[in-house]
């Protein structure tokens, strides 16, 4: 780059080599409006964040100014259409929070699971067929789901949900029992001596196997008696919202497990571990940042879908009794929302209109501090893949 | 879509033009529950004329008043009738609301065709949906959970049953909310403890439940016997007159091309 003017540039601009001082203000014209109208578009989405937020905080205030948080943080009476209207939505909140955690309780066991064994486990050629059938998932309509968890799923729990249960609780118990008691008994003969080991490790194990599937057995005759009454209930919701959030759970964990590099899983080869050591060992706890952003996502998934709510959710506003019963419709933030707009005015400008803009907050707050949770992981994850 | 646009545009700017003098011109407001009937008598009496210009938009009842009240319709539809102050207010106004019966409409109790109970009282049935009966044993059923089902805050329907059944009383937090008609007949057919309500068109597959020993029908509508039932109006400043536009609008109703359309729509014309 020739800055200036030196004897060299009317040779050079003859040449054609140097531009002549209009085009080169012209290129820089050029150059500034391109740069500017690039960066005006990529922030347009970011306007279009601030926007979202300034316009829900405008239309939240008013409820805040009309009626305090102390009612809708506190009391589970939802009343927004009587006379004496009330916004209590506490119940509301927890319907939101019982609904999230169930499917993540579905969603991460199987998820990660299906990580490691896509990234570990498969061979290649089986994985490229797989992992696009788990990603179809997420190209279903939410409608769909809502279509299947109401009118195939709810009657379904309705007429043989104590037998789902009872089949569900074996199917899930006896891995994770097998599991837990081939652990135990291992680490409880670690002292051993060789002599005796081998020994010591099948007697506790049977010693232990008695007792769990008794226990197995207990709950799952338990679980068949049970009658439920209405089909559409967190637990139906659960399992669909579940459903719903693996595809980003296993294909976000799936990244964080390959990034993990051969090196670790050579070099843990290399010392004499197992491929189930190494899994357990080596490679899920360097991902583990990656996993959790995943587990995050998955949240704000379950947390964010409105239409399968709607539809299966039973949308009753009540803390069940006990509140851990998950066979009770429950409501949450999202379908009230959708529920409830239609009715209430803007025109006027009443409480009922605005308490679902202070809903629209909570909801946009929390998946603000997810996101912002899951970007920290995901960066840490980065780093330790690149260190 | 486009001419339901237009039609709100049209309202607005109705407002100013109504009076102005086109007598062809009709704009109507109101009830989201007269609103298939308005619509539907819209659509014929255009067909029929192609002069007429209708506009319908569905704005709420108390919101038909108030436009009928400024001058910013000629009819409002409304799915109760206009209150004492409503009335005054229109006296006030110079205007004199004019009341007419366009059709009648019933909610029935329905529940799953095993339930073996047969009836309930209106009272039982408020009971029901506050939260005091919690069991179908209590009525003579099964020993079952009540699953109760409701429309959702939204709609007329549930706005009609708040008044003509609960009377003041809070529907109970268990009761679980959907958004139609027929969602609720769907959830009341696959669950053999539901109990719904829903208006006459949706009963299909379902058992209908007296209710004060009434089962509900065209006629026990019409007759006032049925409990749960309601008549549907149209509102105009003075009598309608036949010949006029908005006159034979309103009085679509009386006429056998006017009650086949309310019976298509799901009503009951009035005898």
């Amino acid at each position: 780059m020739i800055k200036g003017d030196t004897w060299l540039t009317p040779t050079l601009a003859r040449r054609g080599l140097l531009l002549t001082p209009a085009a080169r203000r012209r290129q820089w014209l050029v150059r500034h409006v391109g740069q500017g109208s690039l960066l005006l578009v990529t922030s347009l989405s970011t306007l279009a964040v601030l926007f979202i937020f300034y316009f829900i905080i405008r239309d939240a205030w008013p409820f805040v100014q009309l009626r305090g948080i102390r009612e809708f943080f506190t009391s589970t009476h939802w009343y927004p259409s009587a006379a004496g209207a009330e916004f209590g939505a506490a119940s509301i909140l927890f319907g939101s929070a019982v609904v999230t955690f169930g499917a993540i309780l579905v969603a991460v066991p199987l998820g990660v699971a299906a990580a490691v064994c896509l990234s570990d486990v498969l061979p290649f050629s089986l994985r490229q067929g797989v992992k696009p059938v788990i990603e179809i998932l997420a190209a279903i309509p939410s409608v769909a789901y809502g279509f299947f968890a109401l009118v195939v799923f709810a009657p379904l729990l309705q007429e043989k949900g104590g037998q789902l249960l009872a089949v569900a609780s074996w199917l899930i118990g006896a891995p994770v029992l097998a599991l837990a008691i081939i652990v135990l008994s291992d680490l409880a003969t670690t002292r051993m001596t060789d002599a005796r080991r081998r020994a010591g490790r099948w007697g506790l194990a049977m010693g232990l196997a008695v007792p769990a599937l008794y226990g197995l057995w207990a709950l799952s005759r338990g679980l068949d008696g049970l009658q439920i009454n209405s089909g559409t209930n967190a637990l139906n919701v659960a399992i669909i919202l579940g459903i719903m959030a693996l595809p980003t759970v296993v294909s976000v964990s799936e990244d964080a497990l390959q990034a993990v590099g051969r090196e670790l899983r050579e070099g843990s080869y290399a010392l004499g571990a197992t491929r189930a050591e190494t899994l357990v060992k080596i490679v899920i706890p360097a991902a583990r940042s990656g996993i959790t952003a995943a587990i995050i996502l998955g949240v704000m998934r379950a947390l964010g879908e409105t239409m399968v709510v709607w539809m299966a959710s039973g949308n009753a506003a009540q803390i069940p009794t006990p509140w851990f019963n998950v066979l009770e419709p429950v409501r949450t933030l999202t379908a009230t929302i959708a529920g409830d707009m239609g009715e209430a005015d803007q025109v006027t400008g009443s409480a009922r209109y605005h308490v679902l803009f202070f809903m629209a907050l909570c909801l946009l707050v929390f998946s603000f501090l997810c996101n912002g949770i899951s970007q920290r992981f995901i960066r840490k994850a980065k780093r330790i893949s690149e260190s | 879509m486009k001419s339901m646009m237009m039609g709100m545009i049209s309202v607005v700017i109705g407002a100013g033009m109504v009076f102005a003098g086109d007598p062809n011109k009709v704009v109507v407001d109101g009830s989201t529950t007269v609103g298939p009937i308005a619509k539907a008598f819209a659509e014929y009496a255009m067909q029929k004329n192609p002069v007429m210009n209708i506009t319908v938009s569905e704005s709420g009842s108390g919101n038909g008043a108030k436009s009928l009240l400024n001058n910013a319709c000629d009819v409002a539809t409304m799915s109760r009738p206009m209150k004492n102050s409503e009335k005054k207010a229109a006296q006030e106004a110079g205007i004199l609301a004019f009341e007419t019966v366009v059709a009648m409409d019933g909610l029935a109790m329905i529940v799953h065709e095993s339930n073996p109970v047969q009836g309930l009282t209106l009272e039982q049935i408020r009971a029901i949906y506050s939260g005091q009966i919690v069991n179908w044993k209590e009525l003579g059923g099964p020993d079952q959970p009540i699953v109760l089902i409701s429309r959702d805050t939204n709609s007329g329907t549930y706005e009609s049953f708040e008044t003509l059944v609960m009377k003041g009383a809070k529907i109970g937090s268990k009761a679980e909310y959907v958004g139609s008609n027929g969602a609720i007949r769907q959830r009341v057919v696959s669950t053999p403890a539901a109990i719904g309500y829903v208006g006459l068109a949706f009963c299909e597959g379902v058992k209908v439940l007296a209710v004060n020993q009434v089962t509900p029908s065209a006629e026990t509508v019409v007759n006032k016997s049925y409990p749960i039932s309601r008549p549907l109006f149209m509102y105009t400043n003075g009598r309608p007159k036949a010949g006029t536009a908005k006159g034979d609008f309103v009085l679509l109703g009386n006429t056998p091309e006017g009650r086949k359309i309310i019976e298509d729509v799901g009503y009951i014309p009035v005898q």
